[in-house]
């Protein structure tokens, strides 16, 4: 007998599964690993609605204010009624100005004026600031992979119990100064928030999320292949679900070729020819640029589960990514000289957590010299690979399996250290390799 | 590599003299370092060979261990390391002067200011190379938990009474050492390659003489054939005219000139042994002692070609005028230093062998705040290293070319003036991101409103860029300006005083010409982790009863292979 992959209910097991620990587990904590674009955030949003229907006061943790502001938004469009305390700093703007039309949502720069609200949300570094408040009786962490172990230690101390959700596969936190004499220890302070709590709660339950709502049926293999092969996962859509169409014909160059290779088969790459360049290639940003331009002149639509009648492919749908911040501006300017507003310019630490129908990325190591630990990270092109509900569009030098080749992973080997899987350079390769089918050189 | 580097050392190979990297010298310097060029044995960790160490370069004192396997004679040279370091150390411990603190009162829980001692000085340790301070660091790890006779008089070998006090310092400096910006413990050639770039690579700048070769060659020659010298040239026995600076020796000195000389001091030690009357023992210790001047000749034929390359060093680095903010660094290691000589005092115990979580996550935080507040001090202190700023796109530089008076809205208007400045740089300035110019020493802020349409001479960048058909922008960055600059449009937000009207001076003038920087000038303190003892679940809850004395790894199977 043969079981149809029904995603829905999956998704749905694994979530009743999940707020069953959270809810009535004995553990004082509960991991969830959520690969790109499973459903994060709506689990997170229902885990809060839960625990606060269940009476439990409830502190949220997230990273960047514009995650606080996304969630707070999220909750309070599904209970329009539930009170919830947005606590921020006292720079100036410290929030989202949408908030203040939401007549359920006290916002304040500090901790007391909020006591009493079922949900408050913060950052970890305004938490970490929060002292001599009665602990909450349950937290949840957001984007835990993100979140650096001693983030965690400031405010571990607020919480007696917590749900920990992240990707694993997305960027590792960092520190700007050596850590190394503390690799090994249990509670490597420039590790990340989860790898800390499960060295010293390895007994705490972890689920995983199965299925990939955001990647299309043509990247869940690639991405879960190459990023979690021992946490494969399946994309929530078949292949005939999502289409992308274009109301202008190609004119033969390279941009229009790669688009209509990547509407087509989901990945396309525009390949420039080999060359050293400074970070700031030229001539790859101005591919870039055009690639967009271009994306936008020939009339773009999008069809997919949620809308089957095709959606226009507008700016605010379509992403570039890059790995560094001067690519990023050079971008930016490119776009702007192309007369091209709106288009999502950032790079991969930024991207994280975002979506779109469409992005094109700089391939981390176009036009290097050399592969270094920065470059070569698996979560820096796993973040860019699998932003996408449609189709990506890697732009990058001809040359970089050679320079693979050429630089096998140098990381010295610490003890005590769990070693990851894949390493950056294993799933640099699988990615090239599947790229590589979809090949388009560059013409103008 | 930042670019601005990157092209120092090109210019560096064009020219073969090694380029500046800086106009004011960014570390401090005391008047009387104390200089420790230390010599390693090959084959085993930490044990020592030699040191020239002293305060005088005139007068070095040369410490040997003649069999550095002897675990004895390893005692007798730490014993006397530390009765060189350790009186220098007291000097600067007892010449204090106070200071006021902010302390929690513990009372009223308030903030307080509180006077405490502060070191007028701190000591400060010059090793040759990176690998000294690691050899600096395993010495102080060695030395920390060992006992003297009179701690623990059960103790199988006990300690000389001042080792263990060495390590705890030597320990103190090797963590200091750690944190960016901090010169209490200082590599010469990281200080000298900070300051200057060769034509070489960063791992070949480790070798001092080479890196010295780079900065001030011979009269007239060429900086990388005196490198090139330097590494490689050697005398007639064989040897390396310029000796590595160490820790670590030349093999072909080890073999040629140490192992035969190592061998005469154990022949001769063995035979005083088996003296059989005085006579006798009178005649085999003249050996032995023969045998020992010769290792003590040897070792310094090693150490003093480094030792008077790490004064050279220094006279070079003093040559430069020290930055102004270096002293408020160096203030931070006087505290550093204060603070360790108290716990010293209090009689705390010596350094646990692994911090807790909360020490880690706080060392980690004050150097990711250092490393921020050295970044930001030395542009803040040298025009150079703010070119390289600028040039990548993290700060700007240009004349005021317009003030508009404006007032923010709400009750209480305040001045909100913007400035529009004309800059040829190239800053990565995005939707109201915020810059700061320093302003009589205190950052004021301003942010970014946009690209102010140009005059003749210069356009908003959006516009003036070529086309997708036209060349690539040889600089490297396409869509930016552009002749005559951009005209950046700047909102000034504080520093202005409380009144209505802004403070006199407060406000750029037209034609003033100011640097701005899209980093911030001084950092925030981070927030308060909690004590140790309460340390949460998540971390494994309050660390263990601090073992002062470790216990040894236990015995495995691959022990007793």
């Amino acid at each position: 007998m043969t079981t149809v992959f029904d995603p829905g209910a999956e998704a749905a097991r694994a979530t009743g599964a999940i707020l069953r620990d959270t809810l009535h587990g004995a553990h004082r904590g509960v991991v969830v690993d959520s690969p790109p674009g499973a459903g994060k955030s709506t689990l997170v949003v229902r885990a809060a609605l839960e625990l606060a229907d269940a009476g439990r006061p409830l502190m949220v943790i997230a990273q960047t204010n514009a995650q606080v502001d996304d969630l707070v938004l999220r909750l309070a469009e599904r209970n329009p009624e539930l009170p919830v305390g947005r606590l921020h700093s006292s720079d100036s703007d410290p929030y989202d100005k949408a908030l203040d039309d939401l007549p359920h949502v006290r916002k304040s720069a500090k901790a007391g004026d909020l006591a009493g609200l079922d949900v408050v949300i913060s950052t970890a570094a305004k938490w970490a600031h929060v002292k001599g408040v009665e602990p909450w009786r349950h937290a949840i962490v957001d984007e835990a992979y993100q979140m650096r172990s001693d983030a965690l230690l400031a405010v571990a101390g607020l919480f007696e119990r917590a749900l920990f959700v992240g990707d694993p596969g997305q960027l590792d936190p960092f520190a700007i100064v050596g850590a190394e004499q503390w690799a090994g220890l249990s509670y490597d302070p420039s590790a990340s928030a989860v790898t800390t709590l499960l060295a010293h709660n390895p007994e705490l339950p972890q689920h995983r999320l199965p299925v990939s709502w955001r990647l299309p049926a043509s990247a869940a293999p690639l991405v879960s292949d190459a990023f979690y092969p021992f946490t494969p996962f399946r994309s929530g859509t078949g292949h005939g679900d999502r289409r992308l169409t274009f109301g202008v014909a190609s004119d033969g160059s390279g941009p229009d070729r790669v688009i209509d290779e990547a509407a087509e088969s989901g990945w396309g790459l525009l390949e420039l020819p080999p060359r050293h360049t400074p970070r700031t290639d030229p001539e790859a940003i101005r591919a870039l640029a055009l690639v967009v331009r271009r994306l936008l002149d020939r009339d773009g639509a999008a069809a997919s589960e949620r809308a089957p009648g095709a959606t226009p492919l507008t700016a605010d749908r379509i992403a570039v990514g890059t790995a560094h911040r001067d690519q990023a501006a050079a971008v930016r300017a490119a776009l702007a000289a192309l007369g091209v507003p709106d288009v999502t310019v950032d790079t991969a630490n930024r991207l994280q957590g975002r979506e779109f129908d469409v992005t094109v990325v700089l391939h981390p190591l176009s036009g290097r010299p050399d592969a270094t630990a920065f470059h070569l990270e698996t979560g820096r092109l796993c973040v860019l690979a699998s932003r996408h509900r449609h189709a990506c569009i890697v732009v990058c030098r001809a040359g970089v399996a050679g320079l693979l080749d050429d630089h096998p992973s140098t990381e010295p080997v610490q003890l005590g250290v769990t070693v990851k899987f894949p390493d950056g350079w294993e799933a640099n390769h699988a990615v090239l390799s599947h790229l590589s089918e979809h090949r388009v050189p560059w013409t103008p | 590599m930042s670019l601005i580097t990157t092209l120092a050392r090109l210019e560096a190979v064009d020219t073969g003299r090694a380029q500046p990297l800086a106009t004011v010298r960014h570390r401090h310097l005391t008047d009387r370092p104390l200089v420790l060029v230390p010599l390693t044995t090959a084959g085993e960790a930490g044990a020592p060979l030699g040191a020239l160490v002293g305060t005088d370069r005139d007068a070095p004192r040369l410490l040997i261990v003649p069999q550095p396997r002897d675990r004895d004679l390893r005692f007798a040279f730490l014993a006397e390391l530390a009765d060189i370091v350790l009186p220098y150390i007291d000097d600067h411990a007892q010449d204090v002067g106070t200071a006021e603190r902010n302390e929690t009162d513990p009372e009223t829980g308030k903030r307080v200011k509180v006077e405490v001692e502060l070191c007028a000085d701190a000591p400060q340790l010059i090793v040759p190379s990176r690998a000294g301070i690691d050899l600096v660091r395993l010495l102080g790890r060695s030395m920390r938990f060992r006992r003297t006779a009179e701690q623990d008089p059960e103790t199988p070998h006990p300690a000389p009474p001042r080792v263990p006090l060495l390590g705890r310092w030597l320990t103190h400096y090797g963590e200091r050492a750690r944190v960016p910006g901090s010169s209490l413990l200082t590599a010469l050639t990281d200080v000298l390659s900070r300051h200057w770039a060769t034509g070489q690579s960063t791992l070949e700048d480790q070798h001092l003489g080479a890196l010295l070769a780079w900065i001030d060659p011979p009269e007239g020659g060429s900086g990388a054939e005196a490198a090139l010298r330097a590494e490689l040239l050697r005398d007639a026995r064989g040897q390396l005219v310029c000796p590595p600076a160490g820790p670590s020796t030349d093999p072909a000195f080890d073999n040629k000139l140490l192992a035969p000389a190592i061998e005469r001091y154990d022949r001769a030690r063995t035979a005083l042994a088996a003296a059989e009357d005085g006579v006798e023992a009178d005649d085999r210790l003249g050996e032995l002692t023969a045998a020992e001047r010769h290792i003590r000749d040897l070792v310094a034929s090693r150490t003093r070609p480094t030792w008077d390359a790490v004064w050279h060093g220094l006279d070079l680095l003093r040559a430069l005028p020290e930055g102004p903010r270096a002293a408020d660094r160096w203030t931070r290691d006087r505290w550093s230093f204060t603070g360790h000589r108290d716990r010293v005092l209090a009689g705390e115990p010596p350094q646990p062998r692994r911090d807790d979580a909360v020490t880690a996550a706080n060392k980690l935080a004050t150097r990711e705040r250092e490393q921020a507040r050295l970044e930001a001090q030395e542009a803040l202190d040298d025009p150079l290293v703010m070119a390289g700023r600028r040039l990548a796109g993290e700060a700007f530089a240009g004349e005021v070319t317009d003030v508009v008076m404006a007032y923010s809205e709400g009750k209480r208007p305040s001045p909100r003036p913007l400035v529009t400045v004309r800059t040829d740089d190239r800053p990565q300035l995005g939707d109201r991101v915020r810059v700061y110019r320093s302003l009589g020493g205190k950052p004021q802020t301003a942010e970014f409103v946009g690209y102010e349409e140009g005059d003749a001479a210069g356009s908003p960048p959006a516009r003036t860029s070529p086309g997708p058909e036209g060349a690539p922008d040889p600089a490297g960055s396409p869509g930016l300006p552009c002749p005559g600059g951009a005209l950046v449009v700047l909102r000034v937000l504080d520093k202005m005083g409380r009144g209505k009207e802004p403070e006199p001076g407060s406000v750029p003038e037209k034609g003033d010409l100011l640097c701005y920087t899209l980093f911030e000038h001084e950092q925030r303190g981070g927030a308060k982790l909690p004590d140790p003892e309460d340390t949460p679940w998540t971390h494994g809850g309050p660390p263990g009863e601090t073992d002062a004395a470790p216990r040894p790894d236990a015995v495995t199977d691959e022990d007793v292979l």
